[in-house]
């Protein structure tokens, strides 16, 4: 305090003129949803997962139309195709019946020697035999045979009486044909000499046999591998149908059924929690709103459902409704999503709904005469509305969850509809030889679960400040 | 206390009862019934088998006869397996199911505390951020992909070795055991370290460790006395939960890893429509884990003090 004295003027005791340069609003003013979408820019993480659910989604929806393949169709020559695997096929004479002669061209020697070049449609075999055997056992094996003598898949079995026979044409001691499912790759064919008893011996003669996948003229015309003015002749190279990302175990094109699981995956995510989210919503606030009485025997309905273990009900609602002939599975699982899931939303809206009702501004509304349908609407549904989005982001990676489980148990969608759950049940029995038919369906949950989730992380962090978890 | 355990467990009944109710009813009201799409039957043996199973009776008396049955702990006969009991079948394969659940939830608890204590203690650095990535990974990848992708990978590392490491699939032994009840916990793992590490995080801040600090308390000390013993609780009320999510994880992990547990019989007969082992056994499975939730809160209360439990 200083000593000098302090002189008034009228001018002191007169109104402060207005100053906008204090209390300007200096940034340009944002909405909630503004705010929160700036926060949710910053978090990578939750963009790219963003960006990675509109990819999903595109796959789900646009795919299908730029790769028009039929995901039930079975493309026979090409079963548990690896992605990106050699398919060119030669055209060959359809197929006649043999009778142990050799092939011009092909030459013949005392040991187990080709009759023909090695096809997909034959393997023809012929051999002098070994003195002394009292017939033969032929084998086949996709491993080469090493000094173990594991000789593979016997396929056939010569008693000696049969050969030789004097009208045979060459001094060939036996033929036989192999026509048992084979692929373009080498088989390794092994004749054993039995003895006396029929018993295998250790006398054996091996041959590789590297098989080239042939097709007939027919076949490439009724599968419309050319063009139908191409005039292809036999020997010509054709290419079978393109299976990107290869085939299943009965044929069928993986990526067509990737984007056809990626649906039902994708409706059963989406649709499902839009439909039980909105009823916990309207369920929890009603009750919230009400309050009392009705609010305690809602909620105690509520506590009922969620005691209910979920999985094993969703199982039994599968049961019960049954699947009908020709029906996909998918709105039973629906309709069993939304009867047990519901009550966690009710749950959380009823809380917030609760809280809001006692907020200051809440009884101002009122004191100014707002309507209650005027408060639901405009003051308590807008503010539970982030706590609700979390929530439905949260409720799509469970509820994908779920189908694929269901499906991976044989309870979801019924063949031949494509889920990715159930492709990955097909492809376990395949797993060691054809991992593909694993791999992609389960990268494919694996992925669109994690971006979901990530994206929920962003979101809750973004819109919720209480909920923010801690970083 | 002892009247809300009483409670709990009078809320508990009921919700088993319901849970009976509801298999009942839903079983009851699947079109045609267990005896159709037999080969030929005469009406006499039909009517024979109709009397046997108590088939003929009313909806209602039959209702009675399958409460009564289950008060007295009697399941039924199973409808495709011969003179199987399903009280047989639980009794057979429940144990291998728990031993393996047991081990799994072990697992998950103890890898749940130790990582998100860890990336507790690391936060924002390197350890931190592996261990969150793979956190991420572990909630969003389902089971059977574990189970299917650890069996591929338990394969290439026997095959490399050129001895069996650990057996592929099957049952008998502890090396059997060991990589289903990894892949099972994992899950539920990951959710244990999430939440373990928001809990630590709270903690590491609070006044009192601030105070343990002050007074010079080691830090070793500070941390298995103060942060852990209170980081846990959370972890604590969320094992109810963790429970089933593991029970029925292993329903696809007995599956993919051929373990005769109970889940593979329930998901078979589920498969098969064999009616009295799908109601027996979901039944046992909604009672155990009704009950186990129950347990774990009443565990918790017991635990924590602080818990009013009214």
């Amino acid at each position: 305090m200083s000593d000098s004295p302090v002189t008034l003027t009228p001018e002191d005791f007169s109104p402060l003129l207005e100053r906008p340069d204090k209390h300007g609003i200096s940034r340009p003013s944002r909405s909630y949803w503004q705010d929160a979408w700036i926060r949710l820019k910053k978090n990578r993480r939750a963009i790219l997962s963003l960006w990675m659910i509109v990819a999903l989604v595109a796959f789900a929806l646009l795919g299908p139309l730029l790769w028009q393949v039929d995901p039930a169709r079975q493309d026979i020559d090409q079963i548990s195709q690896a992605p990106g695997v050699d398919r060119s096929a030669i055209i060959v004479a359809p197929y006649s019946a043999w009778d142990g002669s050799l092939l011009p061209g092909m030459t013949a020697n005392p040991q187990l020697h080709l009759a023909a070049p090695p096809t997909s449609q034959a393997v023809r075999l012929r051999w002098e035999g070994v003195p002394g055997a009292n017939g033969y056992r032929l084998y086949r094996n996709i491993f080469p045979i090493d000094d173990q003598l594991a000789f593979g898949l016997p396929i056939a079995e010569f008693p000696s009486a049969e050969f030789p026979s004097a009208e045979f044409p060459s001094a060939a001691a036996g033929y036989y044909e192999d026509r048992l499912d084979l692929r373009p790759r080498s088989y390794y064919y092994s004749l054993v000499a039995l003895d006396e008893n029929g018993v295998p011996t250790t006398e054996h003669q091996t041959l590789e046999a590297e098989v080239v996948r042939v097709i007939t003229l027919e076949e490439v015309r009724e599968r419309g591998l050319v063009a139908a003015t191409s005039m292809p002749a036999e020997g010509d190279e054709v290419f079978l149908a393109l299976h990107p990302l290869g085939t299943d175990y009965l044929g069928r094109d993986m990526l067509a059924r990737l984007m056809a699981g990626a649906q039902v995956s994708l409706f059963i995510g989406f649709v499902a929690p839009l439909l039980y989210v909105l009823l916990g919503v309207v369920y929890g606030s009603v009750a919230g709103f009400l309050g009392g009485r009705v609010d305690q025997v809602m909620m105690r309905f509520a506590d009922f459902v969620v005691a209910l273990p979920f999985l094993l009900f969703m199982i039994l609602f599968q049961v019960v409704f049954g699947i009908g002939p020709g029906e996909s599975g998918i709105l039973p699982m629906l309709v069993a999503l939304v009867v047990l899931a519901w009550p966690a939303t009710a749950r959380l809206v009823r809380g917030q709904v609760l809280q809001i009702r006692e907020e200051a501004y809440i009884g101002a509304s009122r004191l100014l005469g707002a309507r209650s349908g005027y408060l639901v609407w405009r003051h308590m549904i807008p503010n539970t509305l982030g706590v609700v989005l979390v929530t439905l982001t949260f409720a799509v990676p469970s509820a994908i969850f779920t189908e694929a489980f269901l499906s991976f148990i044989g309870m979801g969608v019924a063949p031949p509809t494509a889920s990715w759950g159930s492709m990955s049940n097909e492809g376990l029995a395949t797993m060691l030889t054809h991992p593909h038919e694993l791999i992609f369906p389960s990268l494919f949950i694996s992925v669109t679960v994690l971006a979901f989730n990530l994206l929920g992380d962003g979101l809750r962090d973004a819109l919720d400040v209480r909920m923010r978890s801690v970083e | 206390m002892w009247q809300y355990t009483l409670k709990r467990l009078l809320q508990g009944v009921i919700t088993v009862w319901f849970i009976a109710t509801a298999t009942f009813v839903a079983m009851h009201s699947v079109p045609g019934d267990p005896l159709s799409g037999q080969r030929a039957m005469t009406e006499g043996i039909r009517a024979n088998l109709e009397a046997r199973y108590g088939l003929d009776r009313p909806v209602t008396e039959q209702y009675f006869i399958y409460m009564g049955n289950l008060l007295r702990g009697d399941f039924g006969i199973s409808f495709t397996q011969q003179n199987r009991q399903v009280n047989d079948i639980i009794r057979e394969h429940f144990p291998v199911s728990a031993t393996l659940g047991v081990l799994a939830i072990l697992f998950a608890a103890l890898g749940g505390v130790l990582w998100g204590a860890l990336t507790a203690l690391y936060r924002n650095r390197l350890p931190d951020t592996i261990i969150m990535f793979l956190v991420i990974l572990g909630i969003s990848v389902p089971s059977f992909v574990f189970a299917a992708l650890g069996q591929l990978g338990l394969v290439s590392i026997n095959s490399l070795l050129g001895t069996s490491l650990l057996p592929v699939a099957g049952w008998g032994t502890v090396s059997h055991m060991i990589l289903p009840a990894l892949v099972l916990g994992m899950g539920t793992m990951a959710y244990l370290t999430r939440l373990m590490r928001s809990s630590m995080l709270e903690i590491i801040n609070s006044d009192y460790v601030r105070t343990a600090r002050a007074k010079g308390l080691p830090p070793a000390r500070i941390f298995t006395r103060h942060q852990l013993r209170n980081a846990i609780l959370p972890v604590i009320t969320v094992l109810g939960p963790a429970i089933a999510a593991i029970t029925t994880g292993g329903f696809v992990v007995e599956l993919v890893f051929a373990i005769p547990g109970l889940g593979r019989y329930f998901v078979q007969a589920v498969q098969q429509l064999d009616y009295t082992v799908i109601m027996g056994t979901t039944v046992f499975y909604g009672a155990f884990l009704v009950f186990m939730v129950i347990v774990v809160d009443l565990l918790y209360g017991w635990i924590d003090p602080r818990v009013r439990l009214q």
